[in-house]
C-alpha cells in the first residue's frame, strides 16, 4: 500500500490515487483477527459453522450464541468485530419483518443478501460512518413447498384468475457472504476470519458444485464443516475454542426448512470424527501432551 | 338524471335542491374530515366467524370453531380455519371479523418469529431448556393488544379464546374480547356458543374439581355435542368444524372434522303450525 501515510487512508469513502478506498481495507483487516466461520450449500440444506474463540476460562460453555437467526429459515455468522454483527443482524431481521409486512411471505435469502448488500455498502459512502467490521455469512433454504400466504384464510381458487399453477417447484439451499466493502457473491462453500485460508483449501476439496454430479448431503455437510473448523484452528493451537454448528434443511428434512442448531448427538460425533482426522495427520507425541 | 354516477338514486337537484352529502364517507361523496372533527374507525365487522367453543379437561384443553365465515346472512366463506396454532403450548380461537382475525395471525407470527431470536440473539436451543410462550403469556399480551385498540376507539372486533397449557404445564383457558374484556373458567364460550354451549358444558363441568376429573374423550364428546347443537339452531353456523386437543403430548389441531349422529328423522311427522293433519 504505497499511499500509506499520504492521508488517503484517514476518512472513510475518499478514493486513494489509484482508486481504493483504504477505510474498507482497514476493515478487512479486522475481519482476518476474527475467529474462523464457514458456511456450506449441501444438496438438502446447508450448515453454519464458527470458532468461537474462548477467551476466559470464566465464559459458561455453550452459552453467548454468535449465528444468529434471521425470521426462521435464514442464519447469519460472521467473523470480525462482535458488535458490528450484532447491528448486521438487528438490521436483517428488520428487513425480513418488513419484507413479511409487505408480501406476507418469508423473504427469500437472494432478496436479504441483497439488501444487507446496499445496507453495508452504504457505510462506504461516508465519511460520517464507519465501514463494517465484519464479513458476514449468510444461508438459508427457501420453501420449495408453496407456502400459505401469512394470515390467509381458506383455500382461495382452486383455478382461474388467482389459482395456483400445479407443479411449479423453486426454492432451494442458497449461501451467500458479504465483505466490508458490501460486495457479496452467492457460494456454494464460503469462509471468513482468521483460518479462512486453510478453510477455502478444504471447501474446495469437497464436492458441492452440482455440476460435477450431486452435491455432499447435510449430514456429509455438517461432518465436513465441524472437521474444517477444526483444521482451520490448527493454526492457533494453543488457544482454546468452542464449535458453533447450525443447519438449514429442505422443508421436508431434519429441520423442517428452519435454522436450528445441530443436535447434540450429531455435533459430538461430528467433533469426534474431526479430532480422530486430525490425529491421523499428527505424530503421536502431540496426543500425550494435550492430556 | 345525468351521467354523473355519484348522483344516480338520488334526489334531483332541481326539483328538491342541492343534495347534501355531509353524512356520507368520503369514498361515497361526502366531505374530507374537518381539522379536529372526531376520527371515526372501524364501525361494525363484516365478514364475520360465530361461536369458539372451549373446554379444560385434567391434562389439557378442548378448543373447537366451525369452518364459516359468514357476510351478513351469506354463508360467503366455507374453509376458514378460525383456530390459529401458536405454539406446542398454545391455540387461540377466533370468534367476529375475519379481516381483523387476519391481523391478529399475523402479529402472532411475527411475535413467534421475535420469540425465537432469544436475547443473546442466538439460534434455536434445546427444546427443554427453552422457555417458550405459554398460552398464559399469549392470552396477557392479546388482551393488552385488544384492550389498547379499543382504548383508541378502533377495535379488533373479535371474540378468542386462548387455549393450551400455562407455565407449569397446567391446562389453561382464557378469554378476551373486542372491548378488552378478559375472563376464565373450566368451559368458556363466545358468541351464541355462550348461549347455546356453555349450559351444556357446564351440566358437564360445573367447576374447576370436575374438569380435574374429566378425560380427554369426555371433553371431545362434550365439544363435539355442542358443536351439533350450535349447527341446529345459530343461523350462522356450517356442518364442518375445526376441533384442537392441548395437552403435554403438543398440539392436535384437525381442520376439516365433519358433524356426525344429527338428528331430522322427527321432522317427517310436523305438519303445519296446528290443525292441519296431512
Amino acid at each position: 500500500m504505497t499511499s500509506i501515510g499520504t492521508g488517503y487512508d484517514l476518512s472513510n469513502s475518499v478514493f486513494s490515487p489509484d482508486g481504493r478506498n483504504f477505510q474498507v481495507e482497514y476493515a478487512v483487516k479486522a475481519v482476518e483477527n476474527g475467529g474462523t466461520a464457514i458456511g456450506i450449500r449441501c444438496k438438502d440444506g446447508v450448515v453454519l459453522a464458527l470458532e468461537k474463540l474462548v477467551t476466559s476460562k470464566l465464559l459458561k460453555k455453550d452459552a453467548n450464541k454468535r449465528i444468529a437467526t434471521v425470521d426462521r429459515n435464514i442464519g447469519v455468522v460472521h467473523s470480525g468485530l462482535l458488535p458490528d454483527g450484532r447491528h448486521f443482524v438487528s438490521r436483517a431481521r428488520d428487513e425480513a419483518s418488513s419484507w413479511r409486512s409487505t408480501y406476507k411471505a418469508p423473504i427469500p435469502v437472494s432478496s436479504l443478501a441483497n439488501r444487507m448488500g446496499a445496507y453495508v455498502q452504504a457505510y462506504t459512502l461516508y465519511s460520517s460512518v464507519r465501514p463494517f467490521g465484519i464479513t458476514a455469512i449468510v444461508g438459508g433454504w427457501d420453501a420449495e413447498t408453496e407456502l400459505a400466504v401469512d394470515g390467509a384464510v381458506g383455500s382461495g381458487p382452486k383455478s382461474g384468475s388467482g389459482g395456483k399453477t400445479q407443479g411449479v417447484k423453486e426454492g432451494g439451499p442458497y449461501l451467500y457472504m458479504i465483505e466490508p466493502s458490501g460486495l457479496y457473491w452467492g457460494y456454494y462453500g464460503a469462509a471468513t476470519g482468521k483460518g479462512r485460508q486453510a478453510a477455502k483449501a478444504e471447501l474446495e476439496k469437497l464436492k458441492l458444485d452440482p455440476k460435477d454430479g450431486e452435491a455432499i448431503s447435510l449430514e456429509e455437510g455438517v461432518k465436513e464443516a465441524a472437521r474444517i473448523i477444526y483444521v482451520a484452528h490448527e493454526d492457533s493451537k494453543d488457544k482454546d475454542f468452542e464449535l458453533e454448528l447450525t443447519w438449514i434443511s429442505s422443508v421436508s428434512g431434519p429441520t423442517k426448512g428452519r435454522h436450528e442448531e445441530v443436535p447434540k448427538e450429531l455435533k459430538e460425533e461430528a467433533e469426534r470424527l474431526a479430532k480422530k482426522s486430525l490425529e491421523g495427520d499428527d505424530d503421536e507425541e502431540e496426543g500425550k501432551m494435550e492430556e | 338524471m345525468n351521467h354523473f354516477p355519484q348522483a344516480w338514486g338520488r334526489p334531483r337537484d332541481d326539483i328538491y335542491g342541492a343534495y347534501n352529502p355531509s353524512f356520507l364517507p368520503q369514498s361515497r361523496g361526502g366531505y374530507a374530515q374537518q381539522p379536529g372533527a372526531p376520527i371515526t374507525h372501524t364501525q361494525s365487522p363484516v365478514v364475520t366467524g360465530t361461536s369458539v367453543l372451549g373446554i379444560k379437561f385434567k391434562d389439557g384443553v378442548v378448543l373447537a370453531a366451525d369452518n364459516l365465515a359468514s357476510y351478513g346472512s351469506l354463508a360467503r366463506f366455507t374453509d376458514v380455519h378460525r383456530l390459529k396454532h401458536f405454539n406446542r403450548k398454545a391455540v387461540v380461537g377466533f370468534g367476529g371479523d375475519v379481516s381483523d382475525m387476519q391481523y391478529i395471525d399475523r402479529l402472532l407470527n411475527s411475535l413467534d418469529v421475535e420469540e425465537n431470536y432469544g436475547g443473546s440473539g442466538g439460534a434455536k436451543g434445546d427444546e427443554e431448556s427453552k422457555s417458550i410462550m405459554s398460552a398464559k403469556n399469549l392470552h396477557k399480551y392479546l388482551s393488552k393488544v385488544m384492550y389498547k385498540r379499543r382504548s383508541d376507539f378502533n377495535p379488533l372486533w373479535n371474540a378468542l379464546l386462548v387455549a393450551g397449557l400455562d407455565e407449569h404445564e397446567k391446562p389453561f383457558l382464557a378469554f378476551a374480547d373486542l372491548l378488552g374484556t378478559t375472563y376464565s373458567s373450566p368451559t368458556l364460550a363466545t358468541g351464541f356458543g355462550a348461549h347455546l354451549a356453555q349450559p351444556i358444558l357446564r351440566r358437564k363441568v360445573k367447576d374447576e374439581q370436575a374438569s380435574q376429573a374429566l378425560t380427554k374423550e369426555e371433553a371431545v364428546d362434550a365439544i363435539k355435542e355442542c358443536m351439533k347443537v350450535l349447527f341446529y339452531r345459530d343461523a350462522r353456523s356450517m356442518n364442518e368444524y375445526s376441533i384442537a386437543v392441548i395437552d403435554k403430548s403438543g398440539v392436535d389441531l384437525k381442520e376439516d372434522v365433519k358433524l356426525e349422529n344429527q338428528s331430522w328423522d322427527f321432522a317427517d311427522k310436523i305438519r303445519g303450525y296446528g290443525t292441519q293433519t296431512a
